[in-house]
């Protein structure tokens, strides 16, 4: 062969990679501290306006409403996906695997479509409102559209698998003698809970909990289909900044600070793993 | 009474999950246009899908970049996960942290990286930025599936391949590709996935020039209510699962 293999191996990956994404993200860093110009989109000189923008009154509030809708979002996940995932985790091989498959058969159908589908359902004359009505417990349809509640059981919906995945794969490697010595020594199901399941099975908790608080903050289609004007993620400010306004730098500046959450976030995470690979529970896998 | 309990809590959650996806379906081939009631059966809204040529076109063009970003992205993660497995080279440890940065991102943070260095190349956005996006943001997938492959098989077959004289792209074709082969289907289904449920990163790097499905289908139901969306839903479902029956025979013959 006139080109050696490895070589050409070696240099796709460090090429595509930076060019890609380390090149990328090292731009929208110089962005978010360069001047905003209609025209050329960021020009120079270097500036802090766009950082010292985000601690407007109007902006800092849709920062702490999306903040806050990703955290109950989080919570939901973590309450519906962790006993879905310990039963889930404990069935037969086969069973494990076709629940897990029929978690994933839903993404086909494109999440922009099923968020759709969820605008009807809880519409005025949606399948809920229709239930609740014939039911004689309300007797005109309650607003359940536009709502921060609308907004939740969207982005739960979407959401959901990426909790119950590394839930499972937790759950999958915590060693069963633990629990029956425990029972055995006397422990009650709380106990062995609270002193065995929640601490082993904690990477896959924040694990699953960064794959749901993070992607949450950015899903604007979900605010725009089912949340209306009032209840915006941070993702709908950043679209509208870099395709509506083209104030590249001020957009820039608000994905910054999100990849500095999720930077501190991530660090969280190898800090609790670590003290778990200590305890000596589980492997070093991060995933 | 623990198991009814059990059970009935995992198809709550099913129901939760499938219920939209049984309305569109359902709703397709109803009737009625808004879908509230059941008025009857017709295949009206399937023929109206083929004469709105956009929103077909849109759908076509959204299954080929699905169809090339995942098998380019299953080649070339492939590659990357062997060059991270087999070989030492400087910048190691920061391409797997790249890989890493990928799959944790928030797609908005990607979608705006991506945007950024199109723009700053000169590349325009259609066709290739969109395909270059999506097979960046597959990558990460299918490496580590294809990694976790490799390092369960036997070291000594490389080895002794390596003795024997053959090639580092020889050992790869007859050795290396045929064992992980089971990793690279899982790979390519994942990243087919992953590039047909994509929206926020298609929204930022496509342009007039190469539409495809979500770009088309948000400016449709941001208004109001369009059945021809139910039909692709159902077309979506139908397509996938198809795949996916067909490749669990592959592997099964493989096996």
């Amino acid at each position: 062969m006139v080109i050696n293999f490895r070589r050409f191996v070696i240099v796709l990956t460090v090429v595509w990679l930076g060019l890609f994404v380390l090149v990328p993200h090292v731009l929208v860093l110089l962005t978010s501290v360069m001047s905003p110009d209609p025209q050329h989109l960021a020009v120079w000189p270097l500036t802090l306006n766009s950082w010292g923008r985000l601690l407007e009154p109007l902006y800092a509030e849709v920062f702490w409403h999306s903040l806050w809708l990703s955290t109950l979002t989080t919570a939901i996940c973590l309450l519906l996906g962790y006993p879905f995932a310990y039963i889930v985790a404990k069935l037969p091989g086969v069973w494990r695997g076709l629940l897990l498959f029929l978690m994933i058969v839903p993404f086909w159908t494109n999440s922009l479509i099923r968020t759709y589908a969820i605008k009807l359902i809880l519409g005025n004359k949606g399948l809920v409102n229709s239930l609740l009505l014939a039911s004689g417990l309300v007797d005109e349809p309650v607003q359940l559209l536009y709502t921060p509640f609308a907004v939740i059981f969207g982005l739960v919906y979407v959401l959901l698998p990426f909790m119950v995945l590394p839930l499972v794969s937790s759950f999958g490697k915590l060693d069963g003698t633990l629990l029956e010595a425990a029972h055995d020594l006397g422990a009650g199901f709380w106990q062995r809970f609270r002193l065995i399941i929640v601490p082993l099975t904690m990477p896959g908790i924040i694990a699953g909990s960064l794959m749901v608080f993070l992607p949450a903050m950015g899903m604007f289609y979900v605010a725009d289909l089912l949340g209306g004007a009032k209840n915006l993620l941070l993702g709908n400010i950043i679209k509208n900044q870099f395709l509506v306004v083209r104030d590249w730098p001020f957009g820039a500046a608000f994905s910054v600070a999100l990849i500095g959450i999720m930077a501190v976030l991530l660090w969280l995470y190898f800090l609790a793993n670590r003290r778990i690979n200590r305890a000596g529970g589980l492997d070093d896998e991060s995933f | 009474m623990m198991k009814v309990f059990k059970w009935s809590f995992i198809a709550a959650i099913f129901a939760y999950l499938y219920l939209p996806i049984a309305i569109l379906v359902i709703n397709s081939f109803n009737v009625s246009k808004y879908g509230y009631e059941w008025k009857g059966f017709t295949l009206n809204w399937y023929a109206k899908l083929w004469e709105n040529e956009a929103l077909a076109q849109a759908f076509l063009n959204s299954l080929l970049i699905a169809t090339l970003a995942a098998t380019a992205a299953t080649l070339i993660g492939t590659l990357m996960a062997l060059a991270l497995y087999r070989y030492r080279f400087p910048l190691k440890a920061t391409s797997s942290g790249l890989l890493f940065i990928v799959m944790m991102s928030p797609d908005i943070v990607l979608a705006i990286t991506f945007l950024v260095i199109f723009i700053a190349l000169g590349i325009q956005l259609g066709f290739w930025s969109l395909l270059i996006a999506h097979i960046t943001f597959c990558l990460p997938f299918v490496v580590i599936t294809v990694y976790a492959q490799l390092k369960g098989f036997d070291q000594y077959l490389l080895e002794a391949a390596q003795d024997l004289g053959a090639s580092e792209s020889r050992i790869f074709r007859l050795i290396i590709f045929p064992l992980v082969f089971p990793a690279i289907v899982a790979g390519w289904l994942l990243s087919f996935t992953l590039s047909l449920d994509d929206v926020i990163i298609s929204s930022f790097v496509t342009g007039p020039s190469f539409e495809i499905l979500p770009i088309r289908v948000f400016s449709m139901v941001k208004v109001g209510v369009s059945p021809e969306v139910n039909v692709l839903a159902t077309l979506l479902l139908a397509l996938s699962l198809l795949l996916v029956t067909f490749s669990t025979l592959l592997l099964r013959r493989k096996h």
